[in-house]
C-alpha cells in the first residue's frame, strides 16, 4: 500500500468518525440533554421512561421521526420544498471541517511513517472557510421559508436571513481581532497561539460578542425570532413533518456543535491543557488527554447554549437589530482599533 | 486522474446552473441556479490550489445573492412572472444562429489566446502571497477601493434617509 491510498484512507476514517459518528452521537445526546436539562430548570421530570434515566429516548425520537406519515402538502413548490432540507444540513456538516480537535501523532503503520493530524482538513483559510459555508446555511432557512408557500414560513424565512446577515459582521469583525493576534487564518496556528494565555484573557470583548452573534448565527434563543412560536406557528419548518421537520433539527444541534467547537478554539485554548507538558506523560497518553479536554470544554458550551435558551426570554424584533447593529457592531470595530493599538505599541 | 474528473464535474455543474440562470422562468430559481454556478467555479478554483480566492468567492458571493434573493421574494411577483409569455418567443429562430456563431467566435479566440491549460501555481492563491501583493505593490488601488465602497455606503444611507423625511412631511 502506498504512502498516498494510506493518507487517503486515513481522511476518509477521519471523516466518518468525526462527521459521521461523533457529529451525529453529540446531535442524539444533545436532544435528551436539551430535553432533560429543560425539565430541571423548569422544576419537571422529563423524559424518563425509555431506558435507565430515559438514555433512549433520542432512539425513540428518531425511530418515530423515520415511521410517521410524511406529508408533502399541495401548494409547496415541490422541487425546493424536498431540497431546502439538503440545503440546511449539507453546510451544518461540512464546516466542522477545519476544526482542530488535537494535535498531532506520528506513527508506523502498514511499514510507512505516517503522521496523523487530529482535523479534517487543515486549510490555510481555515476560519474564513467556516464563515464561507456556515453563510450557505441561511439558504436553507430561506429557501424553506419560501417553497412551503406559507407565510408564517416565509415571515420565519425573511427574519432568519436579515438576522444571520445581521449576525455574520460582528461576527467577523470578533474574529478579525483573534486572526490579527496570531497572524494566521489557520485555526490551528490559533490554538497554538494560545499556549501562553487564552484568547480569552487576551480578547475578552471579542470573546462576548463572538459568543453572542454565534447564538443568532444558529437561531437559538434568546435569538431564535425564525421560529418563535408564539406569533409564527413554527417558523420556516412549519409545513414540513417527519424526516424532513427533524433534518432541520439535526442542521441546528449540527450548528450549535460547530459554534461550541469554534468558541472553543478561538477563545478558550481549543485542545490546550494548562501546566500539561511539565507532567511529562507518555506521547499517546498526552495526546487522548489533550482531545478529551476539547470534547470536555466544547460540552460545557454546548451546555451554555441550552443553559441560556431556558433561561433567557426571546429579544424583540426591534431590539435584536439595535443589539446587532448600534452595540455588537461599534464595539467589534472598537476591539479591532484596541488591538491594533495595543500590536502597534 | 480524479482532479480532472472533478474539473468535468464542476464544469458542467457551472455550465447547467449558468443555463438555467438565463432559462428559468421562476427568478428564485435562477437565483439559487447563479449560487450553483459560482459555487463550481469556486471548486475549480480549489483544483487549482487557489483556496483563498475560492473561500472568499463563496463568501462574497453567497451573501450578495441572498440580497437578491430576498428583493426577488420580496419585490417581484413570481406567480405573474412564471405565467407570463415569453416576450420574444419568434426571436429564438434568430437567436440561435446567433448564439453558435458567437460561441464559434469565443471559442476559435479563446483557444488560440490560451492554448495551453493554466498551470497550478502553489502560491499564487495563498493568503500570503494575496496579502503580501494587496499591502505591497497594489496598496493604492486597495485603499482607493475602501474609500469607494465608504462613499457608496453613505450615498445608500443619504438617498434612503433623504425619502424617509419628505414621506414624513
Amino acid at each position: 500500500m502506498s504512502v498516498e491510498t494510506l493518507n487517503v484512507i486515513i481522511a476518509l476514517v477521519k471523516i466518518i468518525l468525526v462527521v459521521y459518528v461523533a457529529m451525529m452521537v453529540t446531535d442524539l445526546i444533545l436532544i435528551l440533554a436539551e430535553r432533560r436539562i429543560s425539565a430541571f430548570i423548569q422544576d419537571r421530570l422529563g423524559p424518563n421512561r425509555v431506558g435507565p434515566q430515559g438514555i433512549l429516548q433520542p432512539l425513540a425520537d428518531g425511530l418515530k421521526f423515520l415511521l410517521k406519515e410524511e406529508v408533502i402538502p399541495n401548494h409547496v413548490d415541490r422541487f425546493l420544498y424536498l431540497l431546502a432540507p439538503a440545503i440546511i444540513l449539507t453546510p451544518a456538516l461540512m464546516t466542522f471541517a477545519v476544526v482542530p480537535f488535537g494535535d498531532q501523532i506520528t506513527t508506523y503503520i502498514a511499514g510507512h511513517l505516517v503522521t496523523i493530524r487530529f482535523q479534517i482538513a487543515d486549510l490555510d483559510v481555515g476560519i474564513l472557510y467556516i464563515v464561507a459555508i456556515a453563510s450557505l446555511g441561511v439558504y436553507g432557512l430561506v429557501v424553506g421559508g419560501y417553497a412551503s408557500n406559507n407565510k408564517y414560513s416565509l415571515l420565519g424565512g425573511l427574519r432568519s436571513s436579515a438576522q444571520m446577515i445581521s449576525y455574520e459582521l460582528p461576527m467577523g469583525l470578533a474574529i478579525i481581532s483573534v486572526v490579527m493576534m496570531t497572524g494566521s487564518l489557520r485555526l490551528q496556528d490559533i490554538v497554538v497561539d494560545q499556549f501562553g494565555m487564552w484568547n480569552i484573557i487576551r480578547q475578552p470583548l471579542a470573546a462576548i460578542i463572538f459568543i453572542v452573534a454565534a447564538f443568532a448565527e444558529t437561531n437559538r434563543l434568546p435569538f431564535d425570532l425564525p421560529e418563535a412560536e408564539q406569533e409564527l406557528v413554527g417558523g420556516y419548518h412549519t409545513e414540513y413533518s417527519s424526516m424532513k421537520f427533524a433534518s432541520f433539527f439535526l442542521a441546528e444541534y449540527t450548528n450549535m456543535i460547530t459554534a461550541s467547537a469554534l468558541i472553543v478554539t478561538l477563545f478558550f485554548g481549543g485542545w490546550h491543557v494548562p501546566f500539561l507538558h511539565q507532567a511529562n506523560l507518555p506521547v499517546l497518553w498526552e495526546q487522548i488527554i489533550q482531545i478529551l479536554a476539547f470534547v470536555i470544554k466544547t460540552g460545557f458550551f454546548l451546555f451554555f447554549f441550552i443553559w441560556v435558551r431556558w433561561t433567557l426570554p426571546r429579544f424583540r424584533y426591534d431590539q435584536l437589530m439595535n443589539l446587532g447593529w448600534k452595540a455588537l457592531l461599534p464595539l467589534g470595530l472598537l476591539n479591532i482599533v484596541i488591538t491594533a493599538a495595543v500590536m502597534a505599541l | 486522474m480524479v482532479a480532472t474528473i472533478l474539473f468535468y464535474v464542476f464544469a458542467g455543474l457551472a455550465i447547467l446552473g449558468a443555463v438555467m440562470v438565463i432559462a428559468h422562468r421562476n427568478p428564485i430559481y435562477s437565483a439559487l441556479s447563479l449560487i450553483l454556478t459560482l459555487f463550481a467555479l469556486a471548486g475549480i478554483y480549489v483544483l487549482l490550489m487557489a483556496h483563498f480566492i475560492a473561500i472568499v468567492h463563496v463568501a462574497v458571493y453567497a451573501g450578495a445573492i441572498m440580497v437578491l434573493f430576498l428583493f426577488v421574494i420580496m419585490l417581484l411577483n413570481i406567480r405573474i412572472e412564471e405565467k407570463a409569455p415569453g416576450a420574444f418567443r419568434y426571436m429564438i429562430l434568430i437567436a440561435a444562429p446567433m448564439v453558435v456563431i458567437l460561441f464559434y467566435e469565443l471559442a476559435t479566440v479563446v483557444f488560440k489566446a490560451f492554448s495551453r491549460a493554466p498551470v497550478k501555481q502553489t502560491n499564487v492563491g495563498s493568503v500570503e502571497s494575496i496579502g503580501n501583493a494587496l499591502f505591497s505593490q497594489y496598496v493604492l488601488p486597495f485603499e482607493v477601493t475602501s474609500v469607494l465602497l465608504i462613499v457608496a455606503m453613505a450615498g445608500a444611507v443619504y438617498l434612503a434617509k433623504r425619502r424617509l423625511n419628505t414621506v414624513k412631511e
